[in-house]
């Protein structure tokens, strides 16, 4: 006699399943950033040397993301917002997203050595373990602080481009960091406060449900205020010029003001008009970094002080 | 009579592999272009050929005419 039996298959991604393991909407990011701290630069690259120093710094990002996913797959099938990637929807392997993920990794830094130089390799590298490893593994779970410190690994981006170019680290590209990485928790707080159920449901720890939303609305102005001076001082450095400080005077008293408004308001107010105020500052938020880093490039090539 | 029934999982595979076969192709293309602009960047670039040649040997101040003794030429 003759069983016939049904097994359970490894499930079979499509090639966009993979592609979705390394966060393509971090990447962009990414990608700018980076290419912003290598265009602005002191030191002339060849086209084709910064494009392919950017993508590896992408391909490096999108490997830490790929772990991520790997290391986050049990509360990422919690939240609603992360329910639909690729592994807790069952399309991926987590073992798949793994391998990627490590090989990515060694490729992206042994090839931006090659390109770029070794500074510029292992910084990424270093990228990579602080966000695979200290954010994903050890804050993330840990402490109501871990996007702060998290912060950190999407804002040295801008910081390897700068070491592509020059081989090293200076004021400029610290204060690229700092723009970013200032920018980061009240960019991610204003998104907890209307996205309210999510980390709660899948046990982060996030500043809205440990220390409670009055608090967090308080670190976002906070935040803010200690974001101003360093997006100012960058435009008194090499890289800045007229209109860098005029993007920066006129964003960063909009993000105060934002930051006021989001002080100023009770979860009463919010829940009755739907968290308006806090989607417009979270919004806001992207066009604040967007745009700093965009008058970066323009006042780069238009010539800065 | 051949099967010609594509299950679905057929095209999925197909999406993975088609899309590797672009990646790798592009490395391959990339890598190239790098060689090219690594190579023009760098110049006129010599190693060491196992046998010295002048255009590698470094500039030394010129010696003081009477350093050299006659004994020395003749042991050379």
């Amino acid at each position: 006699m003759t069983d016939i039996n049904a097994y359970e298959a490894a499930p079979e991604g499509e090639f966009r399943d993979y592609v979705a393991l390394l966060k393509p909407r971090v990447m962009s990011l990414v990608v700018f950033t980076a290419f912003v701290g290598l265009f602005v630069a002191p030191v002339d690259v060849h086209p084709f040397i910064a494009f392919c120093s950017v993508l590896f710094i992408a391909l490096g990002g999108g490997a830490s993301g790929a772990l991520n996913m790997w290391y986050d797959r049990d509360i990422d099938a919690i939240m609603n917002r992360t329910q639909s990637r690729p592994i807790p929807s069952g399309r991926v392997e987590h073992s798949a997203a793994l391998g990627l993920g490590l090989v990515l990794s060694i490729i992206s830094v042994m090839m931006l050595g090659l390109v770029a130089n070794w500074f510029a390799a292992g910084f990424l590298a270093f990228t990579i373990f602080f966000y695979a490893v200290v954010y994903t593994v050890w804050l993330k779970r840990w402490t109501p602080q871990n996007i702060v410190i998290g912060g950190a690994a999407g804002a040295f981006p801008p910081m390897i481009g700068w070491a592509c170019a020059t081989g090293g680290i200076s004021i400029e590209s610290l204060l690229m960091f700092a723009l970013v990485f200032f920018w980061t928790p009240p960019h991610f707080w204003a998104l907890a406060l209307f996205m309210k159920e999510d980390y709660h449901n899948a046990g982060v720890p996030m500043l809205t449900v440990t220390h409670g939303r009055r608090v967090a609305r308080r670190h976002i102005f906070a935040y803010t205020l200690v974001l101003a001076p360093f997006a100012l001082w960058l435009g008194l450095t090499s890289v800045g010029g007229p209109l860098y400080m005029a993007v920066a005077v006129v964003l960063n008293a909009a993000f105060i003001r934002g930051g006021w408004q989001v002080l100023r308001r009770n979860e009463d107010a919010a829940i009755a008009d739907g968290y308006l105020v806090e989607r417009r500052v979270f919004k806001l938020s992207l066009y604040y970094l967007f745009l700093h880093f965009l008058a970066l490039l323009v006042q780069s090539w238009m010539g800065g002080w | 009579m051949a099967l010609r029934t594509e299950h679905e999982i057929h095209g999925r595979r197909r999406s993975r592999n088609v899309g590797l076969g672009v990646v790798l192709l592009g490395f391959v293309a990339l890598v190239f272009g790098l060689t090219v602009v690594k190579v023009q960047e760098g110049g006129l670039v010599e190693g060491y050929d196992h046998q010295p040649r002048v255009s590698l040997t470094p500039i030394e101040p010129q010696a003081p005419a009477v350093a050299r003794t006659p004994v020395q030429e003749v042991t050379e």
